[in-house]
């Protein structure tokens, strides 16, 4: 495997644990354990998994005028935002197409008591992108920038055993906690830890960020406290399908420079009441009603859609397919795509070209699987 | 791994075991290892065809790839496996067994001579995993 690429601190540990190893967005990463992806999906679903996503990117934005800069750059209103909320939001170019999706938190800012600061979670492929866009967009406000990556280990446990494994964990109470909303703590006696009742699975759960020099120490004690309830390692592939049955978008298949918020139907993560780049066009946009939109689909007879592949209507092609695969949870060969508004209606009859044949497939509501935090 | 020594093999991954003039074949326990959980089979061959050596007659998708299925040695489809269409786990659970793909009655019985035998198959996938 190639050395340009890079490893996180559980790197050895996943070798050592039979983790497939490949290559993904510039990191050597786990795709799977032996447990195989379908059923470390239901682990995920049934009891609670543990996932390494430390590729993950971090930046911190402090300083006087915080709060304004955040909001010019990210399609999120954050000043709705309360100290230790999280939520989801897009940075997007002047033309609305996205540059990355990331969650901000509002915390308190530990070098000015009378202050908050703003953390962002980006995805690993566009860490580069994304520190260069909010850098050159900083200079013109009071605030300071920086990527906290490296020193910052990422990892997500989820699913409906987690929050009670996790409070076994932590000195801070966590069966009151809201989704969205997050907690700073010290674990294992003095690990400082932030936790955010977050995640990209549809499952309860968290998301947590501490020092990367603690990061064996912390997954093994995850991993130790919940192995009677059957908390297992994730890898990839499972991570995949679990944000797939939700239609939780993916950059670089849901979104990327020429798919914007509006058609992808993200506009719960954007606040038209305030400014921010990208607002014109895509208020424009929502107000004129997208010319095509993300759509799901099931497939009607045998057979299974792959990212790329044509959608057709009466044999004539219409869109693409953003994601597709077999859903573990429904048994369901299911997918998105990206379609014109007139063929986004639930039950119409379309076809994806599945090697060089057409597959009857048909518009179906989205999400396949409903958040367990929204039932 | 599994290797079977009754069986012979394709560098393509195919496993096929003759008795008389029929051949059964499938894909290899290394084959459905790489590819990891089968989630969908399709046997694109029909009964009584006559097929070359090399022809694709099915193709086996896991979560994550597809794999085109060849026919180690030419002749007439005698039988599909449709069992495989509802129970693609199969492959990963019993590849030399439940999840045969085809049967089909041999052209030139004599070509699966020139298969890989147990011992060279076992190499030509160790070979490839280091």
């Amino acid at each position: 495997m190639s050395n340009d690429l890079k490893r996180t601190e559980l790197y050895q540990w996943h070798v050592d644990n039979g983790g497939r190893m490949v290559p993904f967005a510039g990191w050597e990463m786990p795709v799977q354990y032996p447990t195989g992806p379908v059923k470390e999906h239901e682990i995920t679903r049934q009891a609670a998994g543990l996932f390494d996503i430390d590729h993950m990117g971090q930046i911190s934005v402090r300083g006087p005028e915080a709060e304004q800069f955040v909001n010019w750059i990210v399609t999120y209103d954050v000043s709705k935002m309360n100290l230790y909320d999280a939520h989801y939001a897009l940075f997007c170019y002047a033309d609305g197409g996205v540059i990355d999706d990331l969650f901000v938190y509002r915390l308190p800012d530990p070098e000015n008591a009378d202050r908050h600061y703003f953390f962002l979670a980006i995805n690993a492929a566009n860490r580069s992108k994304d520190v260069a866009w909010v850098t050159a967009h900083a200079k013109e406000f009071d605030v300071s920038v920086k990527d906290i990556s490296d020193e910052t280990y990422m990892i997500a446990f989820q699913g409906p055993n987690a929050p009670e494994i996790m409070d076994r964990l932590t000195t801070v109470d966590l069966t009151q906690m809201a989704r969205f909303s997050a907690v700073q703590d010290l674990i294992l006696d003095d690990v400082p830890i932030l936790l955010g009742r977050t995640g990209y699975t549809g499952e309860d759960g968290f998301e947590l960020f501490f020092p990367a020099e603690h990061a064996v120490e912390v997954w093994k004690a995850i991993l130790e406290e919940g192995k009677e309830e059957g908390v297992a390692p994730i890898g990839l592939a499972a991570r995949d399908s679990l944000r797939f049955e939700p239609c939780m978008p993916l950059y670089g298949h849901e979104l990327s420079p020429t798919i914007s918020p509006v058609e992808a139907r993200l506009t719960f993560a954007v606040s038209f009441d305030k400014d921010f780049i990208g607002r014109d066009a895509l208020l424009k946009q929502k107000l004129e009603k997208p010319g095509r939109v993300l759509v799901g689909f099931e497939l009607v007879e045998r057979g299974l859609a792959r990212e790329e592949y044509p959608v057709l209507h009466h044999g004539e092609e219409i869109g693409v397919v953003t994601t597709g695969m077999y859903s573990p949870t429904t048994s369901g060969y299911l997918g998105m795509a990206l379609v014109p508004r007139e063929f986004s209606k639930i039950g119409t009859d379309i076809e994806i070209q599945i090697r060089n044949k057409p597959v009857k497939a048909k518009i179906v509501k989205r999400p396949f699987y409903v958040p367990a935090y929204r039932r | 791994m599994n290797y079977p020594a009754d069986l012979k093999y394709s560098e393509n991954d195919e496993w096929i075991r003759i008795e008389g003039n029929t051949g059964t074949i499938g894909i290899t326990d290394f084959a459905q290892d790489q590819l990891s959980d089968v989630v969908f089979v399709e046997i694109i061959v029909e009964p009584d065809e006559d097929l070359n050596q090399g022809d694709a007659c099915a193709t086996v998708e896991s979560v994550k790839a597809a794999a085109d299925v060849y026919l180690p040695v030419g002749g007439t489809i005698t039988e599909l496996n449709e069992d495989l269409l509802d129970t693609p786990e199969l492959v990963n659970s019993d590849p030399y067994g439940e999840a045969w793909m085809v049967k089909i009655e041999l052209s030139d019985p004599g070509v699966a001579d020139a298969l890989l035998s147990a011992d060279a198959y076992q190499k030509h996938c160790e070979e490839r995993l280091v």
